[in-house]
């Protein structure tokens, strides 16, 4: 079943009297259980694509249609239950909240979709077994490495159980070992039945997808399945 | 979301942005502080003025009138006034006979004088001449001994009533009644001690006095005074009447001709009660705009705090949003912080003004600070705290999460 039907997006962005063209009509169909790695130079327009994936931004033209829902003309407040719902972001530079506890940041998610407290803290601290941080739970952001600081955010992607994984340079700002252990517990997840979109310039991180999209100037430059 | 949900969980992200930074935001609350304490403050010194205009007014007597030469609170040219003729005794007397709805009529006349007993003087005391029905006319009771009797008003005998700054400064341990003190070189024997009274709008002592019997009083300073006729009315409903009454009975003794006006004042307690009303609007709202304006300075504080505090925190802006968070969310999440250093500034505020307010009462004039004036308090700040936040809040809720995102 397709999770992800991308019809013909543009992005325009009007710099005075120039038009910039991000993204010159992409077409895209992930399905589900996919792990697929975006790929391409700065200014390609693989951010622009990977925003309008994550409904962070919405695109000039063409069709988005996630999980079966039209997403492409809704308004701020729609899409933010939207990504509420069905999208975990993973970012390059983990942005949690720094004043938080990992419980806290893991529970973010399941605060805005209105879960009852003691569920959401259930919810959080079975998140964060997962990732395998049973004992930094009540650390905050500064007191953790960056490997636990990206895995907090893992768990904060995966506690409201999205559709989808959305890794923005997951291991950007982490060192070779320890970005290993990121893409292992993608491995996993996807192993347990998740979609994981990553994006991401490096080949040997691109290589752990099971399918590699390219981008360049804002269109899609190949697009191999390999396994 | 649960609205209640997400209140509670916006007051605990203002916790700890507050916590985050104790010394802006007491700096910030600073305005509101001083201007919860100068509203409350006004408001308690308010009350207390008005407690000590409504005790002191008691000694007027609401259902007393004062029939004198001039009224109280007049306002026309001095022409009007300087060739009134006094009051006398025959018209006093003309007035007790025909007034139907009077219950206690007497004439009253004063002077100030030195009273000596023994070796001890108290200066500047107000002698007060009257009848046995003086007693009826003032809302005061006798608090020891009695008053004199209409035998001895008429007959003028040498005795007198003390109020009971005299009994104090004489008669520390002794009972006073039966005593003799001296008005200039007259002897008069002490009858009865009258209750304390307290003062005048806080300007002079009400028992600062002795009273004696308007004939004696006659003899020894003289006839040539103006009297002021006390008359008490039956009923107190019906003051209005007895007013009309008096006035017409005075216009026949006084021989005013038809068409010309009074030419003397009946007064009464209202009279006080319209001017001191007139002074204390005009001292409510000139407190009311020194103060709304100390909580405006305060208010802009806050909301320029507030704009700071949404640029800085941009990227948690961002953050939220990404996962989830909605625009109405994050509006909420400012609103209920500049709400809470709002409150926190009234709390602290109302937290000066209460022990100032007791110091008041202790040391200035009887006061408290009544229950509203903390509910005001509360409640404006919680305004003024959606006001100055309003704006910073829309400017975070507003924010696009791309940009917002990549903010440094």
């Amino acid at each position: 079943m397709k999770l992800i039907q991308i019809k013909n997006i543009t992005k325009v962005y009007e710099m005075g009297e120039e038009k910039l063209y991000a993204l010159r009509g992409v077409n895209l169909d992930i399905e589900k259980n996919e792990y697929i790695a975006i790929m391409g130079p700065s200014g390609s327009g693989k951010s622009t694509l990977m925003n309008i994936i994550g409904c962070l931004d919405t695109p000039t033209s063409g069709d988005y249609i996630l999980n079966g829902k039209d997403v492409h003309d809704m308004d701020d407040d729609e899409l933010a239950v939207i990504r509420n719902k069905e999208i975990g972001f993973v970012f390059q530079t983990f942005n949690l909240l720094p004043r938080s506890d990992s419980l806290h940041n893991v529970e973010l998610p399941l605060i805005y979709s209105g879960v009852s407290r003691a569920e959401r803290i259930q919810r959080a601290e079975e998140a964060l077994i997962n990732v395998g941080l049973r004992d930094r739970m009540k650390h905050k952001p500064n007191e953790l490495s960056g490997g636990q600081r990206q895995r907090v955010s893992v768990a904060r992607a995966l506690v409201n159980h999205p559709s989808l994984i959305l890794a923005d340079e997951p291991t950007g700002n982490l060192d070779t070992k320890t970005g290993e252990e990121i893409m292992a517990l993608f491995k996993e997840l996807n192993n347990n039945g998740n979609t994981i979109i990553i994006v991401t310039h490096e080949e040997d991180i691109a290589m752990h997808a099971n399918r590699i999209v390219k981008i360049r100037d804002g269109e899609i430059e190949s697009d191999i399945t390999s396994k | 979301m649960n609205f209640f949900l997400e209140i509670k969980e916006n007051i605990l992200i203002s916790y700890k942005a507050i916590i985050a930074h104790k010394m802006r935001s007491f700096l910030a609350t600073l305005g509101i502080v001083i201007g919860i304490t100068a509203v409350t403050l006004m408001q308690t010194a308010i009350e207390g003025i008005n407690r000590a205009f409504e005790s002191s007014i008691a000694a007027v007597g609401a259902d007393v009138l004062y029939v004198q030469k001039f009224e109280w609170f007049g306002n026309e040219d001095f022409e009007v006034y300087r060739n009134r003729k006094d009051i006398t005794m025959q018209q006093y007397e003309y007035l007790k006979n025909n007034s139907m709805t009077a219950d206690a009529v007497c004439p009253t006349v004063g002077t100030s004088q030195t009273v000596k007993y023994g070796s001890l003087d108290l200066e500047s005391v107000f002698i007060i001449g009257s009848t046995d029905e003086y007693q009826r006319t003032l809302s005061v009771n006798v608090d020891d001994g009695r008053f004199f009797t209409a035998k001895e008003s008429e007959g003028a005998y040498p005795v007198c009533m003390i109020g009971m700054d005299v009994k104090n400064a004489f008669f520390q341990n002794v009972d006073p009644v039966g005593k003799d003190i001296k008005i200039g070189s007259y002897s008069f024997r002490i009858l009865g001690v009258l209750e304390k009274q307290g003062s005048m709008l806080g300007l002079f002592s009400l028992d600062n006095r002795v009273i004696i019997p308007i004939e004696r009083f006659f003899k020894i300073f003289g006839t040539k005074r103006s009297l002021s006729i006390n008359v008490k009315a039956m009923d107190v409903k019906n003051l209005d009447e007895t007013k009309e009454e008096i006035s017409s009975i005075m216009r026949k003794v006084r021989k005013v001709p038809l068409g010309k006006r009074n030419d003397f004042g009946v007064n009464q307690q209202s009279a006080f009660r319209d001017t001191y009303d007139q002074l204390t609007s005009l001292i409510k709202i000139i407190g009311l705009l020194i103060t709304s304006l100390s909580l405006v300075v305060g208010s802009v504080g806050i909301a320029n705090i507030m704009f700071v505090s949404v640029k800085e925190r941009t990227k948690e802006i961002g953050i939220r949003k990404a996962i989830g968070a909605k625009r109405r969310t994050i509006l909420m999440q400012f609103l209920v912080e500049s709400t809470v250093i709002c409150l926190l500034g009234g709390i602290i505020g109302l937290s000066i003004s209460f022990p100032i307010s007791l110091l008041i009462n202790a040391f200035v004039l009887p006061t408290a600070m009544p229950l509203w004036v903390v509910v005001l308090g509360i409640f404006i700040s919680l305004m003024f705290g959606v006001l100055s936040g309003f704006f910073p809040a829309y400017n975070a809720a507003k924010m696009d999460p791309v940009e917002s995102l990549r903010y440094e």
